[in-house]
């Protein structure tokens, strides 16, 4: 937040990685306590507390896991803690079902040593890491553990958030235990048989006690209950913002199974001249790869595939190649670079090396002049993922910074990364859904193009000499 | 082309985007024959590249869609709740909603298809369970109702009908369902459950009582009256039910928002509405609208860009602190976009402040700084088409208003979350963010007046938003230039630049 109070002559100046103007306040340079640059408010105050709620197999690690992906990638820096994991560190081996058995005493001791050290650990998140959002993945199936875990955030100023998953289809509940019980930690010396019935005789330990959010008793809770994998939900005291993020979110995810698939337009003509931006159109070897994708796709035999392009006549260009009706997205247009566009790497060190050295400190959070940051670029594209969350096969043909953002969102990679991940020029990127990630399938349809990945220099001081500026630049003509 | 084209429809199902369809929408684009990619051309009003053919050099009339497809079928979206819960007010501003970010919707009330009907009413006894008479020109203005929905979303070009009517009984909304299943609509309800008397009370206050039924009653007559009337239709009141309409796609609202019931929505466009109607609320608060204080570029009559303000800006910022202290505001959330002429007047206001990337001035490609004049004179042909339709002309390298819409939607969702806040913007954002709360068309939306230093005040009231306009008595430029007489792209430079306003 910023104060006003400044009444004859508003000074203000221009950060020059974010570009972000700020009250100038004389030569120290500007006391801004709060980072200033998402273009996004973050209109959140206190922490928020996520619980989640539900029998084992009930799909609150995969909500979990997943919310927090998201979460972190719309800029909330978000944590998992899952119980689980803090009692396999405590009872190094899981012998079966009999320690979650009601009246296993010593077990019951171990279990509520963990769920403190998962909530103190909570406790440092929040205020010693920067934590915004904490997701505390454990059953919680007692109204009792429940009333501890608000009193604990109520003292400590969290706000909490109750997620609920209640499902009783013995498909997907058998199904849930194949994809992520039968391989964890637990099993690993069993066999499929052993540890599915293992796992059930788990589950009956927890129905005996299972006392479901309750509409009368938790109508002061802030909570949604997911029912039947999305069937039906219920909804309670939505209090903020986020929360409200995170009920639309969950209400747009599914897990019926599909494929992703990402590439960028062929080949373009500023492409081959080591050009950045621009909206120009395919080179030869570009329309080459479009036509060797349609091929593919035919191949690939897929079942009701959504094709999405930006507005840029490059990725349009690409599409038409395809034979199948495709939907444009301004949102998917590559990052504005503003002054920089369709300049070669070498007249932006000649034209704006300070710029040049600055995005080299920053990548993620670093604005082209007149232009945009990646982390602009993630805002912008946040409609796109929950559109990709809605669907099921998807092709998006887009541009590199584009798809370095889609693709940070769909493996979790964090801000730093993003930037650098490699995306290379008439290459397929599938990626499927599969237990708690994504498996990748990366395919060349081997039709050469130039290279347009620049990793980070060395030197990134602003001082720095031209050479040591271009040492990484990819070759052009 | 054609033929290829109607081929492929003929195989579709009902219920699916044909390909015309889709070579009608701006976004969406048929298959191409894959052995011979189509050339693309830059359609020159919107800038987007589509295959050819194409008209040359006019614009193309495009049905505008949004972003992605929203929907295949139309969607009927059905309320269902005993009178004064809301029923009204949901399906306005949903309507409201809907069509500002671009979804054609129209809501039909069948009230007023009764109020047309039965030209006077007389009292609750119309609406007894046994009036038969009454009962029967009940059934006739729902079903003429439907009649005009089916209309409107199958010969109009709707996309989204509201039926707005109590829908209290299973058969009724059987009917419906039946009705829309007949015609290839999408059903999705809207319930709003409230015994919460002191709202209900408000609520009756609020718009029962100006309501043409009661023009000729006092306030406690017409009180009883709608009490009595609520009765009528409590008997027969069957809510929509967990087990038995578990196959239906609806929301339930409890208690005007504490609680939501939400269950098989079926699409992206269901989904937007659920999302749109947990986000807003009814605890009264104003938002106010206002422009930065006059640039420097303002002053020399140039567009865009990210100048400082003028002495006569920083004048109105210091004037727009002490007003907004004197207004003595609960709460107040100050927002800022990005560019410093805006950030330079809310550091005068001695409220924290938050900055929207969001919020920033359109951008005016390679119009950018330069005076209408200036415009004219390089790109006479861009300044004519902009002329013809200012709502979907983009500027090259640039925006369009419609594109701001979108752009701007998630301010709108944060700004119905909210309760008091100011939002300190840019002439074509704030246009566009006033067409959103008092119901503007798109054709009316790049010309609705903005002028510098002026305060807009909006209050939701009844069903709609109360506005003052408050100056703030510091002059400035106007920067308001009215659609001239002569769009052709053949004008002259003095038709052209008639209604530019002055500037130094």
């Amino acid at each position: 937040m910023l104060y006003g109070g400044q009444v004859e002559k508003i000074e203000l100046q221009q950060t020059p990685l974010l570009k972000i103007w700020v009250p100038w306040l004389g030569i120290g340079g500007c006391k801004i306590s709060r980072r200033r640059g998402s273009s996004v408010p973050q209109l959140t105050n206190s922490p928020t507390l996520i619980v989640m709620v539900g029998l084992p197999a009930r799909g609150k690690t995969y909500i979990s896991k997943k919310l927090t992906r998201y979460l972190n990638w719309i800029g909330f820096p978000t944590k998992v803690f899952n119980l689980g994991q803090y009692r396999r560190d405590a009872v190094q081996t899981y012998k079966n079902f009999e320690f979650f058995r009601q009246d296993n005493k010593e077990a019951m001791q171990i279990r509520k040593a963990c769920a403190s050290n998962a909530l103190k650990d909570i406790c440092i998140y929040f205020s010693k890491e920067n934590g915004q959002v904490a997701v505390f993945d454990a059953t919680n199936t007692t109204r009792e553990r429940r009333v501890s875990i608000v009193s604990f955030a109520k003292e400590k100023g969290y706000k909490v958030f109750f997620v609920e998953s209640i499902c009783d289809d013995p498909d997907i509940i058998a199904q849930n235990i194949t994809e992520v019980k039968v391989s964890s930690p637990d099993y690993v010396n069993c066999d499929k048989e052993e540890a599915l019935a293992d796992f059930l005789k788990r589950i009956e330990c927890y129905k005996q006690t299972y006392v479901p959010l309750d509409d009368e008793k938790d109508r002061n809770l802030s909570y949604i209950k997911i029912f039947d994998v999305g069937s039906r939900y219920l909804v309670n005291r939505v209090q903020d913002h986020i929360q409200s993020r995170i009920v639309y979110y969950l209400m747009n995810i599914h897990v019926t199974p599909r494929s992703i698939y990402l590439t960028r337009h062929g080949e373009s003509e500023l492409n081959l001249l080591g050009r950045i931006g621009g909206d120009s159109g395919l080179s030869p070897r570009g329309h080459k790869y479009a036509a060797s994708l349609g091929s593919f796709l035919k191949g690939q035999n897929i079942k009701d595939l959504k094709v999405w392009t930006s507005h840029m006549k490059r990725t349009i260009q690409t599409a038409e190649h395809l034979g199948v009706p495709y939907e444009q997205w301004k949102a998917l247009n590559e990052i504005d670079a503003g002054v920089c566009e369709e300049l070669t790497y070498e007249e932006i060190q000649e034209k704006h090396p300070e710029e040049f050295a600055l995005r080299d400190q920053d990548k993620y959070r670093y604005r082209y002049p007149k232009g945009e940051s990646y982390e602009d670029l993630v805002h912008r594209l946040e409609p796109v993922i929950m559109e990709l969350e809605r669907q099921e096969n998807v092709l998006v043909v887009c541009h590199q910074a584009v798809m370095r953002c889609l693709l940070a969102y769909l493996l979790d990679k964090t801000s730093d990364e993003l930037p650098y991940l490699k995306c290379p020029l008439h290459t397929v990127l599938r990626l499927t859904p599969v237990a708690y990630g994504c498996k990748m399938e990366n395919i060349f349809l081997n039709v050469e193009a130039v290279n347009t990945h620049r990793e980070r220099p060395v030197n990134v001081d602003v001082t720095r000499d031209p050479a040591e500026a271009l040492k990484t630049i990819p070759d052009h003509f | 082309m054609r033929d290829h084209l109607l081929a492929v429809r003929s195989e579709k199902a009902p219920c699916q985007t044909t390909i015309a369809e889709a070579i009608m929408s701006s976004r969406e684009v048929g298959p191409s024959n894959s052995a011979s990619p189509r050339e693309l051309t830059q359609n020159p009003l919107k800038k987007i590249w589509m295959p050819l053919p194409c008209k040359n050099g006019l614009p193309e009339k495009h049905i505008s869609q949004r972003k992605v497809c929203m929907t295949n079928c139309p969607t009927l979206i059905v309320t269902v709740g005993l009178p004064a819960r809301g029923k009204t007010y949901i399906s306005k501003k949903l309507t409201r909603y809907l069509n500002w970010i671009g979804v054609p919707t129209r809501e039909f009330n069948v009230g007023q298809y009764r109020r047309e009907c039965v030209k006077i009413y007389k009292s609750f006894e119309f609406f007894r369970p046994d009036n038969e008479e009454g009962l029967k020109i009940r059934q006739q203005c729902a079903s003429a109702a439907l009649n005009d929905v089916r209309q409107y979303l199958a010969d109009e070009g709707g996309q989204v009908a509201v039926f707005d009517a109590t829908n209290t009984t299973r058969e009724r909304r059987q009917t419906i369902t039946a009705f829309a299943e007949q015609n290839g609509f999408k059903v999705f309800f809207v319930e709003s459950v409230c015994e919460d008397p002191v709202v209900i009370a408000e609520n009756i206050v609020q718009v029962k009582l100006g309501s043409p039924d009661y023009m000729n009653c006092n306030t406690e007559e017409a009180m009883e009256d709608f009490k009595k009337r609520i009765e009528c239709y409590e008997n027969s009141y069957e809510t929509l039910d967990e087990v038995w309409d578990r196959h239906l796609s609806y929301i339930k609202i409890i208690d005007v928002g504490r609680r939501y019931l939400v269950n098989q929505v079926q699409d992206h466009i269901q989904s937007r509405i659920v999302y749109y109607l947990m986000n807003i609320h009814i605890t009264p608060r104003s938002i106010y609208l206002c422009r930065h204080g006059e640039s420097d570029l303002n002053v020399k009559g140039c567009i865009g860009g990210d100048s400082g303000l003028s002495p006569r800006g920083r004048e109105f910022a210091k004037y727009l602190g002490k007003f907004i202290e004197s207004q003595d505001i609960s709460d107040l959330k100050v927002w800022t976009s990005q560019m410093k002429r805006t950030i330079q007047t809310a550091e005068a206001v001695s409220v924290p402040y938050e900055q929207w990337k969001a919020l920033n001035e359109i951008d005016a490609g390679v119009c950018e700084e330069m005076m209408y004049e200036e415009i004219q004179q390089h790109y006479p042909l861009e300044f004519a088409l902009r002329d013809q339709d200012k709502y979907r002309y983009r500027y090259p390298k640039g925006e369009s208003y419609e594109d701001l819409v979108q752009r701007l939607e998630p301010v709108i969702m944060e700004l119905e979350r909210q309760e008091n806040v100011l939002v300190i913007c840019h002439q074509a954002v704030m246009r566009c963010l006033l067409a959103y709360f008092l119901d503007k068309t798109a054709e009316e939306l790049p010309y609705l007046k903005c002028p510098l230093h002026t305060v807009l005040k909006l209050t939701p009231v009844a069903y709609g938003c109360k506005v003052e306009s408050i100056f703030l008595n510091v002059d400035a430029v106007n920067t308001h230039r009215d659609r001239p007489e002569n769009v052709n792209i053949h004008r002259t430079t003095e038709d052209a630049l008639q209604t530019v306003p002055a500037h130094l």
